[in-house]
């Protein structure tokens, strides 16, 4: 899950870590009055949406005094923002985040991730700041320094401090570094993050070391012990059939294409899709029923599939272990007699409770078609598409 | 012979009392795996389909002299379960929970440094020795005894490739499900190295999906180390960057962990890579009659 810049500033605003003031707005007049209360020289509008990019894409406006700031508001309040995250079609600023301007001497980059080698969280540090890490990763990787860290300690003071050194942060603005770090580790741990990002990190005219963005990602898994950080959710930023799903605990994922799947299980979910392109088809989405679906959750995931106008036809791709084929065909025949089914349904079904599934599939009167494999269901999906 | 688990292998099931162990408890015991414990807390003293429940893993091993577990405790509790097997020095616990927050897994991995125990997981279908031993809950039927060693990240996809083996008169040793996690226990290059040293596994399927770098390393180990052939299969090719396929560890980010970096990879290894998954049975027929083994493989 991942949340907002000034949410995100919020939280490290807790952990001690240096932020510059700043506020969100929801509007031109909110933007302007919080450009006030701040009273800096320079005001920062920024755009808040869940991408990264947004200061190429032109959401990140520098206002010299308070009619700039309605200006820049008002040109970005609504404004669709095309990043190289968001892809082609953009997303709407809908929040502004304001925020009092620094005197920027110079700028860094500093993240902690899982690194998935080491079964580590790891801090990673750069003087390359502000700009695309991956970049930096692939032209200078000997300008990315690593600090892989034992769970058991945590991140160590002199590991932020060789980090710190090595980004060649000036000797004076080591401590204050050093404590940004610390900080930051720690809100990374205790809210169960799988991505913290500054960048840039900045340390400033007046000698302050400051996170001047904040990209933050959230272990989906972990989100039960998170109520506060579940609060933080932003709806409008994503795909509502997605927000759908997730209330049923179904792992659905928007695509492009017309042909809508259902599947058991991420790896045949994938390689489903990847059999549809392989005939020439195009899937309209990734879908993971998982392991314990109820005959209830695959009816919404079927109502799910069917509410995309785009979707116009259907390919169930079920090899059943945890999950029964029963339950599947169950739900697969409560949810078309429930909408009706007016695209074409192909089914393929291998597994627990083969034949019980088939039975009932076979009884319930609905015009589908049996397929052998997935080759040949995703063949007879591609044909009856056309 | 065939790897990490056989005919003798005694099992206990931690949180046998939840409704998908029971059924799987079931399953198991059908298929003619050895469950000689239960573990729920708080439910010692119960028997359940004939198994001896019992509070603690500890007690469970003092009363049956077990050596492995598998877990189907629900995902808050799992990494517990998890470090309770260790504690409890079993060689191998199999942990088919999903959903286990990923700082948990660190813990555990960081814990389980230096200690005895293997584990295969989380997030995985389980091991299944053909026609010996199943722990987990991949359906037995379609297992056939014979030759071929499988590994995958993915459960279905592995029932996917079973099934075609079988269906073309391939029998298999072990079916090992690593799981879809981006941290788990035993990783591909341990269930490769276990299969090359098996005089029973004559060829090995390889299935893996896009996220990290795992497939990578395994091709270059194979490379190095790997006597017998091995076949290939990548899950998400046509998977979109940045989004996040269901299982935790699969996504393409920054670049990293597409489909066709790790064919790349494999296929310079040595590793026929299956075009589709509905060819990986054809993919590794083709490879075992051109190393002249497929008579040798062939159950039927």
């Amino acid at each position: 899950m991942n949340i907002h810049e000034y949410q995100g500033k919020e939280i490290l605003r807790k952990y001690g870590v240096a932020v510059p003031n700043g506020k969100v707005a929801f509007s031109p007049d909110e933007a302007v009055k919080v450009a006030k209360e701040l009273g800096s020289n320079v005001t920062v509008v920024k755009a808040q949406i869940h991408a990264g990019g947004r200061g190429k894409a032109g959401g990140v406006k520098i206002a010299k005094n308070l009619d700039e700031v309605r200006t820049y508001a008002k040109e970005l309040i609504g404004k669709i923002l095309v990043t190289h995250q968001t892809g082609p079609e953009g997303k709407e600023v809908k929040r502004l985040y304001i925020e009092e301007g620094s005197d920027i001497q110079k700028e860094y980059y500093l993240s902690l991730v899982l690194d998935r080698a080491t079964s580590r969280v790891t801090m990673m540090g750069s003087e390359e700041g502000g700009m695309d890490i991956e970049e930096v990763a692939e032209s200078n990787p000997e300008k990315i320094f690593k600090e892989v860290v034992d769970p058991v300690v945590g991140l160590t003071g002199f590991q932020a401090r060789r980090m710190a050194f090595k980004m060649n942060i000036p000797a004076n603005l080591v401590g204050k570094a050093v404590k940004l770090m610390l900080g930051l580790y720690q809100a990374f741990i205790d809210k169960d993050a799988s991505i913290v990002e500054i960048n840039p990190l900045v340390i400033t005219g007046q000698g302050e070391v400051l996170a001047l963005d904040a990209k933050f990602n959230f272990d989906a898994n972990a989100l039960y012990r998170h109520k506060d950080i579940v609060e933080l959710r932003d709806f409008d930023e994503e795909d509502p059939k997605e927000i759908e799903a997730s209330k049923y605990d179904l792992s659905y994922i928007s695509l492009d294409g017309n042909i809508g799947c259902m599947v058991n299980g991420a790896g045949l979910a994938m390689a489903t899709m990847d059999t549809i392109s392989y005939y020439g088809g195009s899937p309209a989405n990734f879908l993971d029923v998982g392991g314990g679906a109820t005959a209830e959750k695959v009816t919404e995931a079927f109502k799910i599939i069917l509410s995309d106008p785009q979707v116009k036809g259907i390919f169930v791709n079920i090899f059943g272990g945890i999950m029964k084929c029963n339950i599947i065909a169950e739900g697969v025949v409560t949810a078309a007699k429930e909408i009706g089914l007016a695209v074409p349904l192909v089914v393929r079904l291998e597994g627990t409770n083969v034949e019980l599934g088939k039975e009932i599939l076979n009884a319930s009167g609905l015009n589908i078609v049996a397929a052998d494999s997935m080759a040949d269901g995703a063949q007879k999906i591609v044909g009856l598409v056309g | 012979m065939a790897v990490f688990i056989n005919k003798d292998t005694k099992v206990i099931v931690q949180g046998i009392t939840g409704e998908t162990a029971l059924f799987h408890t079931k399953q198991m015991l059908d298929y003619g795996t050895k469950i000689v414990a239960g573990v729920t807390p708080g439910k010692g003293g119960l028997e359940i389909e004939g198994v001896p429940v019992f509070n603690t893993v500890a007690e469970a091993v003092a009363a049956t002299g077990a050596t492995t577990s598998v877990i189907y405790v629900p995902a808050p509790f799992a990494a517990d379960a998890i470090l309770e097997a260790v504690d409890a020095e079993l060689e191998l616990t199999i942990c088919i929970t999903e959903h286990i927050p990923v700082l948990d897994m660190v813990k555990v991995k960081r814990y389980m440094e230096g200690k005895k125990t293997r584990l295969v997981g989380p997030n995985c279908p389980g091991v299944i020795t053909a026609d010996e031993c199943k722990i987990g809950i991949m359906p037995g039927y379609i297992h056939t005894k014979g030759h071929v060693g499988v590994v995958s990240r993915s459960g279905t996809l592995t029932y996917e490739a079973v099934h075609q083996l079988t269906q073309a008169g391939i029998g298999q040793t072990t079916a090992v499900g690593i799981g879809g996690d981006p941290v788990n226990g035993t990783n591909f290059i341990d269930v490769l190295e276990a299969f090359n040293n098996d005089p029973e596994t004559y060829a090995v399927v390889m299935i893996g999906e896009i996220g990290g770098t795992a497939e990578e390393e395994a091709a270059e180990w194979i490379k190095a180390n790997m006597t017998k052939p091995v076949v290939g299969f990548i899950g998400g090719q046509t998977a979109p960057p940045g989004k996040r396929m269901g299982h935790a560890g699969a996504i393409i980010s920054g670049g990293k962990g597409t489909a066709a970096e790790k064919i790349k990879a494999m296929n310079a290894a040595g590793i026929e890579v299956a075009e589709t998954p509905s060819v990986i049975g054809d993919t590794l027929i083709k490879v075992i009659k051109e190393k002249g083994l497929y008579e040798k493989c062939k159950t039927h």
